[in-house]
């Protein structure tokens, strides 16, 4: 008898927090600032209530539920839909009694690591609430159409084990490390440059470094991760950056290159156009690397990784940076990006090149 | 476990008792029987030691002893005991070749390069006894019409060559041959740098231009392999750069740019093409 109470307790303290969540999920606190306005939207999207922050949604913007929902969590596999928003942070712009621009710098944690999101939010006064007027991204619906591809890929047969000894197998794609600079930035120690695949088949490469001390002892080995394209076809030339937290350059005396390749299987598809490439300086001064990526084929391209390697007059690399974008490339559609550029070396950039990585989740290589 | 025991005795007092040899045979290549004759009568236990073979088993004194051809495939030192106490000891050499393990290196070279290609040749008979007498291997290198070759002698069955890689692109036949032996390996060789890289503007749209090279060369003429990249770069009147990192295919390359008032160069690696002065009504 006493266990069916304690069990009949305990249902009804079920019952009560699950209501008590559902009402204060569905609890709408009106936004009596602009700031509020927008701080709520996006503290109900880090909550995962969606329907939450579309009721801060002015309906005046004409922006339904689903695709205000596509917009916060992104769509096509794109680097958003493995996001989550982690923190909001808000700035008045601009503001009136009935109109307001906010700045609302959102820092998201991805698949890849952390990424910022700015943008600059308009807000309405409606009767005595403020309301954001969310504008949707425009993402151009393409005719229906068929996109010839000449498909260029790379197959391997190797050698079977039963095969006699001496018999030939396909070798590894001779790659060359074309330059290498090791600077020092904020206590690290980076090594950076280019490689490059001098072969005529594909193949997965990278970049080790091994630094080397006064004494001759190894200080650190460290390998370029996601600062170099992995994947580089014949001719392709890839930037590389390795970083050694820690480390000061004048502990350094000799620094020991590791470029390794593999030979793998592989598509010369999608190519990726990088449009309108200008360094300029961004809302709060600082100098970025901006254009759009088109890509020219005709399957989606997920996560597109930008790899920019800067020149100084003298033709040395002087600085690597990338960055993801957090939407996906739909065929013929441009996307814009944005990689930094260090202030203190944009005096000293006299050129530049930008090369595009790309994760497709459909793809087989 | 016994039997090991009693193999070293019995060599041990072969070694002491040199006095009682039977007729060791001469010549012997692998792969061939052998007759040893013997003296005495009645039986006795033969052993025979060989460096990849081991028997034994019992012989009539006064009748030959037969080791039969394939006890005697491996090349080497071979020893004969008889409980009796006589021994012989004879080397069996190897067979004629027979056999032709061979490395050629690398699986693709570029056209025209000097001493790229390496071969080396290990001369076996048909048991896989290294053939250490000199042989003269030929190495012969032949692509489209293009032919190679070089007569090397082995040194401890090894002959070894350095090549020229030839002025075609193609699937080279590199071939070790020692007499009716032959071995064939593939070298790719493929084509180097462009050549005279030239682009024109294939077609207009409203949404850009599209721009194509024509069929990319070496300066041999043979055709750079599809899939190296070629870059199509427009610098637009107000500064900005686009750049399309587009593939050979089908022997030439082919971009989208945009519409944009420029210049536009194309590249391939550290070879540059022509430049064409973009939209604005001129080309």
């Amino acid at each position: 008898m006493k266990g069916h109470v304690l069990a009949i307790v305990m249902f009804v303290v079920l019952v009560v927090l699950v209501a008590a969540g559902t009402v204060h999920s569905a609890r709408f606190t009106p936004a009596r600032t602009p700031e509020s306005a927008v701080r709520s939207l996006f503290e109900k999207v880090k909550s995962n209530d969606l329907a939450g922050a579309y009721t801060y949604v002015s309906p005046s913007a004409n922006v339904d539920q689903q695709t205000f929902t596509k917009d916060i969590n992104g769509r096509d596999g794109s680097l958003r839909t493995y996001s989550k928003i982690e923190s909001v942070e808000t700035k008045v712009l601009r503001s009136d009694d009935n109109q307001a621009t906010v700045r609302a710098t959102t820092k998201w944690s991805t698949a890849v690591g952390p990424m910022f999101d700015t943008r600059d939010l308009k807000v309405a006064k409606e009767g005595s609430d403020w309301k954001v007027l969310w504008e949707s991204e425009k993402q151009a619906n393409l005719p229906p159409q068929v996109i010839p591809v000449n498909y260029l890929r790379w197959d391997i047969i190797r050698r079977g084990a039963d095969e006699d000894w001496g018999a030939q197998n396909v070798e590894s794609p001779r790659i060359r490390i074309l330059s290498m600079n090791a600077v020092e930035k904020d206590g690290s120690v980076v090594i950076m440059g280019e490689v490059r695949n001098e072969d005529t088949v594909p193949g997965f490469v990278s970049v080790g470094a091994t630094l080397l001390g006064k004494d001759g002892k190894t200080l650190g080995e460290e390998t370029s991760f996601d600062k170099v394209s992995h994947t580089l076809l014949p001719s392709e030339i890839s930037p590389y950056r390795i970083d050694f937290p820690k480390t000061k350059l004048s502990d350094v005396q000799s620094v020991r290159m590791q470029p390794a390749s593999l030979l793998i299987p592989a598509s010369a598809d999608p190519v990726i156009g990088v449009l309108h490439q200008r360094l300029e300086k961004d809302a709060s001064g600082r100098t970025v690397l901006r254009g759009e990526l088109v890509n020219q084929s005709g399957q989606t391209v997920n996560i597109p990784h930008v790899l920019a390697t800067y020149y100084d007059d003298a033709g040395r690399v002087i600085w690597v940076s990338d960055a993801y974008s957090d939407k996906a490339l739909l065929p013929q559609t441009p996307v814009p990006f944005s990689v930094d550029v260090r202030d203190d070396l944009a005096a000293n950039v006299h050129s530049y090149r930008v090369t595009v990585n790309q994760y497709s989740i459909d793809r087989v290589q | 476990m016994r039997a090991p025991v009693i193999l070293t005795l019995l060599l041990a007092l072969g070694g002491l008792a040199a006095a009682a040899d039977l007729p060791a045979p001469q010549n012997v290549v692998a792969g061939n029987a052998v007759s040893i004759p013997t003296s005495g009568s009645g039986s006795a236990t033969l052993y025979l030691v060989g460096p990849g073979h081991v028997a034994k088993r019992e012989v009539k004194l006064g009748e030959p002893i037969e080791l039969k051809a394939e006890e005697l495939r491996v090349a080497g030192r071979y020893t004969v005991l008889l409980s009796s106490g006589e021994q012989a000891s004879f080397f069996v050499t190897p067979a004629k070749p027979g056999e032709i393990a061979f490395l050629a290196r690398p699986s693709r070279v570029p056209t025209a390069k000097p001493g790229v290609i390496s071969g080396v040749a290990f001369v076996f008979d048909g048991f896989r006894n290294l053939v250490l007498q000199p042989t003269a291997v030929k190495f012969e290198l032949s692509v489209q019409g293009t032919n190679a070759s070089q007569t090397v002698e082995t040194k401890n069955g090894i002959a070894w060559t350095r090549m020229n890689s030839a002025s075609k692109e193609g699937a080279a036949q590199f071939v070790a041959s020692v007499g009716e032996v032959k071995v064939n390996r593939v070298v790719q060789q493929t084509a180097g740098e462009p050549c005279n890289l030239s682009m024109r503007v294939a077609q207009r749209t409203e949404k850009g231009i599209v721009v194509e090279t024509a069929p990319i060369r070496d300066c041999s003429g043979n055709a750079v392999p599809d899939g190296t990249i070629v870059t199509f770069s427009l610098l637009d009147a107000k500064g900005r750069r686009t750049t399309v990192d587009s593939r050979i295919k089908k022997g030439f390359a082919r971009a989208e740019l945009p519409n944009d008032q420029g210049t536009l160069s194309v590249a391939a690696g550290v070879v540059m093409g022509n430049e064409l002065q973009v939209g604005g009504g001129g080309q």
